[in-house]
């Protein structure tokens, strides 16, 4: 038997020893490529995006096919009113429920609201712009801001929902049964102490969600629609940089395509500032915990 | 005293109305895409489905072009995504040293913040002349015999959809996965180590054996993401309501193909079927969600179960 | 029977990063004995069995100076293979550490990564191992079931016959019992006079019963020091140093 073993060990050792080393090699490769890939993109982005980048992309209106120059400024715009319209829609509903499941998350149907905002957190964005437009642009008989603030709201709920909901939970109970011990009643408890204490992770849920749905296009597509000029009113079409990148990309023409990197370029640093921005607030609050 | 007990009653009716409106919202959505596809789903049943002609003109309309290519894409986006994803995983979580693995990790949720217009944009002028002078004749050459690589080299197509999808979903995997296999106790590693086996054997019998239910369930949220992606697909992939076997070709997407005419669908009929396409969509959403919800819910418990031993 | 299976330690330090976990120790196991590990928790009992298969070697920041000799080659010496070491060095560890596969396969695990599929090879030396564990009784008619279903006394019998499937020559033990109820606890000590007339046994505990009950002799650590090693006889009744006795007869911790 202990032959066996040791012969089998003295045949193989040497082979395993190379596998091993090979193993590590393809694992260092698959990380090493990805993160080529991303520095591949980032480089495009910041090579391309910068050389076509000027000041007249920030203050000027798109010019029409054939005439150089013009930028973004209607987009730009756009993209602020739509996430305004956006934070107006997700972040009540989306904070409401989330304090609700944070707050009463035992009973079976918080239960249920967790699941189905898991499942809603995976509806393909496109569905939120048809559902939009069914509800909005049909009636209204026309595209809209509103209706592409609503397209993107309704996608922030989930997100914000989650993580309201696992900051509300994260509140130490003792800050809990201290305001109750107090003779307060609960909605002055959850309105004066929980929420407070929660909200350096509610806000970094929402910047999050704000970061993600910045960047959307596909809910826009037959909502905000797309405007050339600057949107005189919530019920007219508005453009976003978005869209606007997604216009300009499709095109034939080689000036719009280097508008389109240009507005990569700002799409793309307005996301991550947004992103680290949101990084922000969770460090704060621990700082201010730390600190205590 | 009872008096705080009917205010508490009330404020818990009053935030009620929060997270009903939110079950109201997602009944919402079904519902109208369910009724405004009605029309549809009267007229081609179940047929819409398999049936494979897609012609607005003499209002025929067959969805199986759309879920012929996204089926493709977001197969051959796995099958590309998923090793690398889960082999820069294991690479971050068992070999990097800590400090680079978590600035590789703070890269690669950089990655999965790029918006996916972006990707499109990157795909349309580099991805794809990369496949076209690179890639596709490279596979043409040497793997032309199979079907999968034949045919005019366009550089757009379901090819480089795919790999756009994959560059899209690998992120994902990898965060997930990545934290699978750190939550795999480090004692269960030692006693295989202790069994005199490799560092390579450990992680591939033992640690990935623990984690295969989670990295499932990472692969299946990964699977649902590839599935509605729109834009970064639309285009690139060629947007042509076909069926064909060579990747090379072009081909349509459930999603992309609303991505392109739901805003020029003039009459009702034709509203009708794309609405009933993003039902399709909205349906696999569910499926594909619930049942990564599942897995990983159970892989949780399992956790929880052995945490109370 | 062979007399493989000494281990010998000389002026050994080690660190974890700055802090000194083991100061200057000198030890000797003989083949074929009973050892075991005891002092206050944190005192290097558990670092100390972990350096004979070079288990501390996946943990960063770790330093070691000094030689462990184990059947008179240097363990960390630069050519040593670990692997063979581990091969060579079993372990079973504080919490049982069955794999999420069958009761079978987790005996066979060990010989399979040798490359061994021989499938009577493999029956054999499973049944050979969970008859020498005291398992086979109770598992024989399901050995296709997951380990998991095991209870906890069952599960750590099961990590000792998955350790000796591969004929090692010692066998490491980190607190086996500490997470079992008294049956299992007597089960596992009786196997552990069963297998020292095969195996060098090193284990470590934090019950002094426990290390009068099994092993032929007895080390005493604290903070990092090697107090004293002696006879476990002599260690319990007549402990040669006067911290020693202190511990022993529960004057502190």
């Amino acid at each position: 038997m202990k032959e066996t073993v040791l012969k089998s060990f003295a045949a193989t050792r040497r082979r395993r020893e190379i596998w091993d080393k090979a193993m590590v090699t393809v694992l260092f490769l698959c990380a090493a490529s990805v993160l080529f890939i991303l520095f591949v993109i980032l480089w495009h982005l910041i090579a391309r995006g910068l050389s076509s980048l000027n000041p007249a992309f920030f203050t000027q209106l798109p010019k029409a096919v054939g005439e150089k120059g013009g930028g973004m400024a209607n987009a730009i715009i756009g993209t602020f009113v739509l996430l305004i319209l956006a934070v107006c829609v997700g972040v009540p509903l989306g904070l409401g429920a989330g304090v609700y499941l944070g707050e009463y998350a035992h009973h079976r149907f918080a239960q249920t609201v967790l699941f189905v905002t898991d499942v809603m957190n995976g509806i393909p964005s496109i569905v939120f712009g048809i559902f939009a437009y069914t509800i909005c642009v049909l009636p209204m008989k026309a595209f809209s801001a509103l209706s592409g603030g609503l397209a993107l709201g309704f996608m922030m709920i989930p997100m914000i929902t989650r993580t309201s909901e696992q900051f509300v939970k994260m509140v130490p109970n003792q800050l809990r049964e201290a305001g109750l011990a107090l003779g307060l009643p609960k909605w002055r408890v959850v309105t004066g102490i929980i929420v407070p204490s929660a909200i350096g992770g509610i806000m970094t849920g929402i910047m999050v969600a704000l970061a993600r749905v910045a960047g959307e296009t596909a809910p826009l597509l037959f909502t905000a629609f797309g405007n050339l000029h600057y949107s005189q009113s919530l019920t007219q079409p508005i453009s976003a940089i978005p869209l606007q990148i997604f216009n300009y990309a499709v095109s034939p023409y080689e000036d719009w395509h280097r508008q389109a990197w240009a507005g990569a370029l700002v799409l793309i640093v307005m996301v991550f500032l947004i992103n680290i921005w949101a990084q922000y607030f969770v460090y704060s609050r621990k700082r201010w915990s730390a600190g205590k | 005293m009872s008096r705080h007990d009917t205010s508490d009653l009330i404020f818990r009716r009053v935030l009620a109305v929060f997270p009903i409106s939110v079950l109201i919202l997602v009944a919402g959505i079904f519902f109208e895409l369910v009724y405004s596809s009605l029309p549809s789903l009267q007229k081609f049943g179940i047929g819409f489905l398999y049936h494979s002609v897609w012609n607005p003109v003499v209002e025929n309309f067959g969805a199986l072009p759309f879920i012929y290519g996204t089926c493709v894409t977001s197969f051959v986006a796995l099958l590309l995504a998923v090793p690398i994803g889960v082999g820069a995983a294991i690479y971050l979580a068992e070999y990097a040293p800590v400090k680079v693995a978590k600035m590789v990790s703070m890269l690669v949720d950089l990655l999965a913040a790029i918006p996916s217009v972006i990707y499109g944009l990157w795909g349309i002028f580099v991805l794809v002349p990369f496949m076209r002078t690179v890639i596709q004749p490279f596979l043409g050459k040497y793997l032309g015999f199979l079907p999968l690589f034949q045919g005019p080299n366009y550089g757009i197509g379901m090819l480089a959809a795919s790999v756009m999808l994959a560059i899209i979903i690998v992120p994902f995997i990898i965060s997930v996965a990545r934290e699978v296999i750190m939550a795999v106790p480090f004692v269960y590693k030692e006693s295989a180590y202790a069994l005199g086996a490799t560092r390579w054997e450990a992680l591939s019998n033992i640690v990935l054996s623990y984690g295969k239910v989670g990295i499932l369930g990472a692969v299946i949220l990964a699977l649902g993401r590839a599935i509605g992606e729109v834009m970064a697909v639309t285009m690139i992939i060629g947007n042509d309501p076909k069926i064909a076997l060579s990747l090379f070709s072009p081909g349509y997407t459930l999603a992309s193909v609303l991505a392109n005419e739901f805003a020029e669908a003039d009459f009702p009929m034709y509203l009708s079927a794309l609405i009933e396409i993003a039902l399709v969509l909205l349906l696999v959403s569910f499926i594909v969600n619930i049942l990564a919800r599942l897995l990983i819910w159970s892989v949780t418990k399992g956790q929880a179960a052995e945490g109370a031993k | 029977m062979d007399s493989t299976g000494r281990i010998e330690v000389k002026d050994l330090n080690f660190y974890y990063g700055t802090h000194q976990a083991l100061k200057n120790i000198s030890i000797t196991v003989e083949p074929h004995q009973v050892v075991a590990m005891i002092g206050p928790s944190g005192c290097g009992k558990s670092t100390l069995i972990r350096i004979f298969n070079r288990m501390n070697d996946l943990i960063p920041f770790t330093r070691v100076e000094g030689k462990v000799l184990v059947d008179g080659s240097d363990i960390y010496d630069k050519n040593t293979d670990v692997v063979s070491l581990r091969r060579k060095v079993g372990m079973v560890f504080q919490k049982s550490t069955p794999f999420p596969k069958s009761i079978y396969d987790n005996i066979a695990y060990g010989l399979r990564i040798l490359g061994i599929k021989d499938r009577r090879i493999l029956n054999e030396t499973v049944e050979k191992c969970l008859k020498r564990a005291a398992l086979w009784e109770e598992v024989k008619d399901s050995l296709g079931k997951s380990a998991l279903s095991l209870s906890g006394g069952q599960q750590q019998r099961l990590c000792i016959a998955r350790a000796i499937a591969i004929d090692p020559e010692i066998i490491l033990m980190d607190e086996p019992c500490s997470a079992l109820d008294p049956i299992a606890t007597s089960r596992i000590e009786e196997l552990i006079a069963d297998l020292k007339d095969e195996y060098t046994i090193v284990i470590v505990t934090h019950n002094m019963q426990q290390a009068a009950r099994v092993s032929e002799r007895t080390a005493f650590l604290m903070h990092g020091q090697l107090i004293e090693y002696n006879k476990t006889t002599d260690f319990f009744t007549k402990p040669s140093n006067k911290i020693t006795e202190d511990y022993i007869t529960g004057r502190f911790g």
